[in-house]
């Protein structure tokens, strides 16, 4: 109804003529419809003046409407903070709907940093000890919403009392209050731990859920010792019905006979999970309870349906996913609990409905716990099965969740995940652009030696149409994993020119560096690549990386390039005009930056000892860039000039071929980053590892001083300009290594391992060793982790081991690749650290490997 | 940031139309107005930026938001890292199911004109994030009984009385 109404105060106070003002409902029609942002504004402010004046006259029967239209306001993001007061005026009158407008005021308008917040407290505390159970229910949802520490403090004993009270709905909301509570106050976990055991007395959907839970009573160890089989677990639980009423409870409850409360139990597992969260004590005390949690669970799966409490045919979701987190609190670092609860994971995750999203999360929930506890190694498998099987689901946000958990899990449990590479890989056409960065990332984490060339197949198909935000770090990651596991370097070569020929633009700044280097060291391959590189850089001179590193090796191949045999590739006749050409294009192409211009003029140069023809052309192009406005290129035309004139007679020997760099500097840097970012990709790996290894490395220091200081070699100069000074150096290439013996270094009860090293020839700084762990025994080491530490002075890089179980009897041993980077040739010194169950005993063992050959590090 | 936030905890829902304009705030974590502005004028910014064949969960700030459009409106949850996104969208839609029921087939217009009832029935399914109980029919209920309570409370009084002479 349009419209105002004059309204007439109760004759306690003046009768006055108020100004109209609008119904709620009235106002925001008349919001809606203002045309402009300023006419809104006008309305507003206008409407806003009178509920001022309303709240100045202090006109009681209509605050709750004056209240609520500034709320409306308030939503809309104008101030309304000078409805504050009236709220608590609200709160405290008599009538419910004063009371609940009010109460929204406070929760909406009123907050810690507001001294006004305090005020409300008093008129909580009276609602909940003197008022009707809507009123308390109102009072308890606001306190857990804006209720400060110190109201937390003030109010917790009422919260107290209205847990031990018989009404379900005022006790389902003590409890969650009480949750809020304890966030903001953990001390007061003290005072909700006692009442939380009570409340799991209750049955739940009219069955009795397995042992009654009572503490402090020597039952406990009973069932404690007795936890084992479901057979046992029903045997005490016969007893114990029979025992019930004999023992005392420190706290006995008011009322006596349980009612039919599901919804206090979701509160309760709340509860129970805030405190384990927050008390170590409550921790240890709520393990107890394991058997009955898994109780409920099972009952809940199996025959607890109730369609008022279900989704899409699932038993209550929201309590099984609690139920499940609260499991996973319990179990996580605590084998006795993990072991409890591995028969109902496993049944939860194979018998959940699948085909709609509330059985999903209820599997999700599953999987995350599982992964989580100490798990038996078969759980883990189904879980990462689960998540494979997730991957193919129509439903992308199940697809998120999936690609999101397996990112986290390919570390710790790497070989079940491989088995899902080739859904993964599918993964990579997704069109939402978060799905395809996981799976992109996740592709990346399961490249291995043996999958590598397949894989990077895939991935370079997708460097070659992925969104444009991705390109780096896919060009990035496939340069990461071919410097790992190429298999020829051939291939490697292949790989790193597709890359910068799809991607250029977007590689870091040291792949021109590590080609140049990878090339440089690959002599049977220098004229396959001057000509790959040729062909290349005559298609598209735009891509810097690539012109560069092209510029470099036709200038110092230029020779193989003009013989046009070449077994590899289709034989090319190509002449030194058309060579010179080209370079003299890069020199003068607008798109060729400083550095790539510096390339080719060198390169040129450097062509002049490696043709037939005279230098003319040559000496034309380097004698016009002395006056280039670039004085780096200047420079180095000058000098050039120079070498023509005064030192031909020296030319031919300063650009002779290169010789080999060594590694150092930032190939170093890179695989430091390679292994901080293998530890990022998986949040899953154990945190001990690092700290663990930290400390190795701190004993090793001790044991470091006799090494020396180790010094840093000066850093990779890609310029070729700047090796005019590297060539007068000339080191002789390391004779190729005899074969390293292997090594024992462990053995313990039919559990050994042996180490073998590898000197790779091209690159002498690198040292490989492969750990190798067999078990002859009868029993299965499970849980195998190996951790290495190394001087400071060397590099040392783990790869994934190929799992983590060596079964008994011969079983498939477990290797895990090393890579130990030593520039200076340091002592090699190895520290190990293997940690592994076997006959049901935890083994840890560290020692330091003796006898290393010195093969190893010379 | 004013408390220590623990593992699990859902810090705010928000409901806004396709425009931008928010139509309910609540907030589960203490965060001053101001503050609270720049979060829901930032997260409406990135969510209406989402295409439709996008995923339902994203990552901002260091927060995981899990939305979902119904008609017109924007239904947003910001949990934290640890949490099921999965089951946070069940806990959209029994909102949104509540709220169907309540107000019968309902629209954005119901949720605009009576916002109040909007966060009533939220409140009775929420309370600090969690789940208060997996009935709707308690929720809708409990409901129903305060709406009467403040029927009663507003039962229209005779003129007489209005002018205080009854």
């Amino acid at each position: 109804m349009p419209g105002q109404r004059v309204f007439l105060h109760s004759r306690t106070l003046p009768v006055r003529m108020v100004a109209p003002s609008l119904k709620l409902q009235d106002l925001i029609e008349e919001i809606r419809g203002a045309k402009t942002q300023a006419q809104e504004r006008e309305v507003i402010q206008k409407e806003c003046a009178h509920i001022r004046a309303s709240f100045r006259d202090g006109d009681p029967v209509h605050r709750h409407r004056q209240l609520a239209k500034l709320l409306y306001v308030h939503m809309l993001g104008y101030p309304a903070h000078f409805g504050q007061m009236e709220c608590l005026k609200l709160i405290a009158s008599s009538r419910f709907t004063d009371k609940r407008v009010g109460y929204l005021g406070a929760m909406l308008l009123l907050d810690e940093r507001h001294d006004a917040h305090l005020l409300i407290t008093n008129s909580i505390k009276n609602d909940l000890s003197q008022g009707i159970q809507p009123v308390q229910g109102l009072a308890l949802c606001t306190l857990s919403t804006m209720g400060s520490a110190e109201m937390c403090r003030d109010l917790a004993p009422e919260v107290e009392k209205l847990l031990l009270q018989p009404s379900p709905y005022l006790r389902k909301k003590a409890i969650l209050t009480a949750v809020h509570m304890i966030r903001k106050v953990p001390e007061l976990s003290s005072v909700f731990l006692p009442p939380c055991v009570h409340l799991l007395h209750e049955r739940h959907h009219g069955k009795a859920v397995g042992l009654p839970i009572l503490c402090f009573s020597s039952v406990d160890r009973r069932i404690e010792n007795r936890m084992g089989t479901p057979a046992h677990r029903r045997r005490v639980a016969h007893t114990h019905r029979h025992t019930r009423n004999r023992l005392s409870c420190p706290w006995p409850p008011p009322f006596t006979s349980p009612t039919l409360t599901p919804g206090i139990l979701l509160g309760t597992i709340t509860l129970i999970t805030e405190l384990c969260e927050r008390s170590p004590a409550a921790l240890k005390h709520f393990r107890k309870v394991v058997p009955q949690l898994v109780q409920i669970l099972r009952t809940l799966v199996t025959t607890g349906y109730s369609t008022e409490h279900s989704i899409s045919g699932v038993s209550d979701p929201f309590l099984q996913v609690q139920i499940l987190r609260l499991l996973r609190i319990l179990g996580r670092n605590h084998e006795e609990s993990s072991e409890t609860m591995n028969d109902l994971l496993a049944q939860v995750a194979t018998n959940t409905d699948t085909s709609r999203n509330a059985g999903n999360a209820v599997l999700f929930e599953t999987v995350l716990t599982i992964m989580d506890i100490h798990s038996a190694a078969g759980l883990r498998v189904l879980a990462v099965n689960i998540l494979g099987r997730f991957l193919l689901n129509s439903d992308r946000n199940i697809r998120y969740v999936a690609l999101t958990s397996l990112l986290r899990l390919v570390q710790s449990d790497h070989s079940a995940v491989q088995r899902h590479r080739p859904t993964v890989v599918d993964c990579l056409q997704e069109t939402d652009a978060s799905l395809s960065r996981r799976a992109l990332e996740l592709s990346l984490a399961l490249v291995n030696s043996s999958n590598v060339r397949a894989m990077m197949q895939e991935l370079q198909a997708f460097l070659e149409s992925c969104p444009p935000d991705l390109r780096a770090d896919c060009a990035s990651g496939i340069l990461l994993a071919a410097e790992r596991f190429a298999p020829t370097k051939r291939w490697h070569i292949d790989t790193i020119l597709h890359v910068l020929t799809t991607a250029g633009t977007h590689v870091r700044d040291d792949a021109v560096a590590n080609l140049t280097q990878l090339i440089g060291g690959a002599q049977e391959l220098h004229a396959y690549s001057v000509r790959r590189l040729y062909n290349a850089l005559a298609e598209d001179i735009s891509q810097q990386p690539l012109v560069q590193v092209a510029a470099w090796c036709i200038g110092e191949y230029g020779d193989l390039l003009l013989e046009g045999n070449c077994e590899e590739i289709e034989p090319l006749q190509v002449d030194e005009e058309e060579v010179l050409a080209l370079l003299e294009k890069v020199l003068q192409s607008h798109m060729s930056l400083p550095a790539t211009r510096g390339y080719a003029l060198t390169a040129l140069m450097k062509l002049s000892t490696r043709l037939q023809g005279d230098n003319n052309r040559i000496r034309q192009v380097v004698s016009i860039y002395r006056s280039c406005l670039d004085v780096e290129l200047q420079q180095r035309a000058v000098e050039y000039d120079t070498l023509f004139q005064k030192y031909d007679h020296m030319r031919a020997a300063i650009l002779e071929k290169m010789p080999l760099v060594e590694r150092d500097g930032p190939q170093a840097d890179e695989e430091a980053k390679q292994s901080k970012e293998a530890a990022q990709l998986s949040e899953a790996a154990p945190a001990p590892t690092e700290s663990q290894a930290s400390q190795l490395l701190d004993l090793l220091d001790l044991l470091d001083r006799a090494s020396g200081d180790a010094q840093h070699p000066p850093p990779l100069d890609p310029s070729p300009g700047g090796a005019l000074v590297y060539l007068l150096d000339l080191p002789c290439a390391p004779p190729p290594p005899a074969p390293i013996p292997d090594l024992k270094v462990f053995e313990r009860e039919g559990v050994q391992l042996n180490l073998s090293f590898i000197r790779p020839p091209e690159n002498p700084a690198l040292l490989l060793i492969t750990i190798t762990a067999t078990n002859s025994s009868e029993g299965d080491v499970t849980n195998f982790i190996c951790q290495a530490a190394v001087p400071k002075s060397l590099q040392l890089q783990l790869q994934a081991p190929s799992g983590n179980t060596v079964p008994a009897r011969g079983g498939l041993p477990i290797t895990q690749l090393f890579r130990i980077l030593n520039p200076n040739k340091a002592p090699l010194r190895l520290k190990l650290r293997l940690t592994y169950n076997h006959f049901h005993q935890s083994v840890q063992e560290i020692f330091e490997v003796n006898n290393l050959p010195v093969e190893s590090w010379q | 940031m004013l408390e220590e936030s623990r593992e699990e905890l859902m810090r705010f829902m928000l409901l806004f139309s396709r425009q931008g304009k928010l139509r309910l705030q609540k907030w589960y974590l203490a965060t001053s107005d101001k503050e609270r502005k720049k979060m829901v004028r930032e997260l409406m910014q990135v969510v209406l930026a989402r295409k439709p064949k996008m995923c339902s969960f994203l990552e901002w700030r260091d927060l995981k938001v899990v939305y979902k459009r119904y008609a017109s409106l924007y239904f947003c949850c910001a949990i934290e890292g640890q949490d099921n996104e999965l089951i946070t969208l069940e806990l959209i839609h029994r909102y949104v199911e509540l709220l169907d029921k309540y107000f019968g087939s309902v629209c954005e217009l119901d949720i605009i004109f009576n916002f109040e009832k909007a966060y009533f029935i939220l409140d009775e399914f929420l309370m600090g994030g969690d789940v208060q109980d997996t009935s709707k029919k308690s929720v809708l209920k409990a409901i129903e009984q305060a709406d009467l309570l403040q029927e009663e409370d507003e039962s229209p009084r005779s003129v007489l009385e209005e002018m205080g002479l009854a």
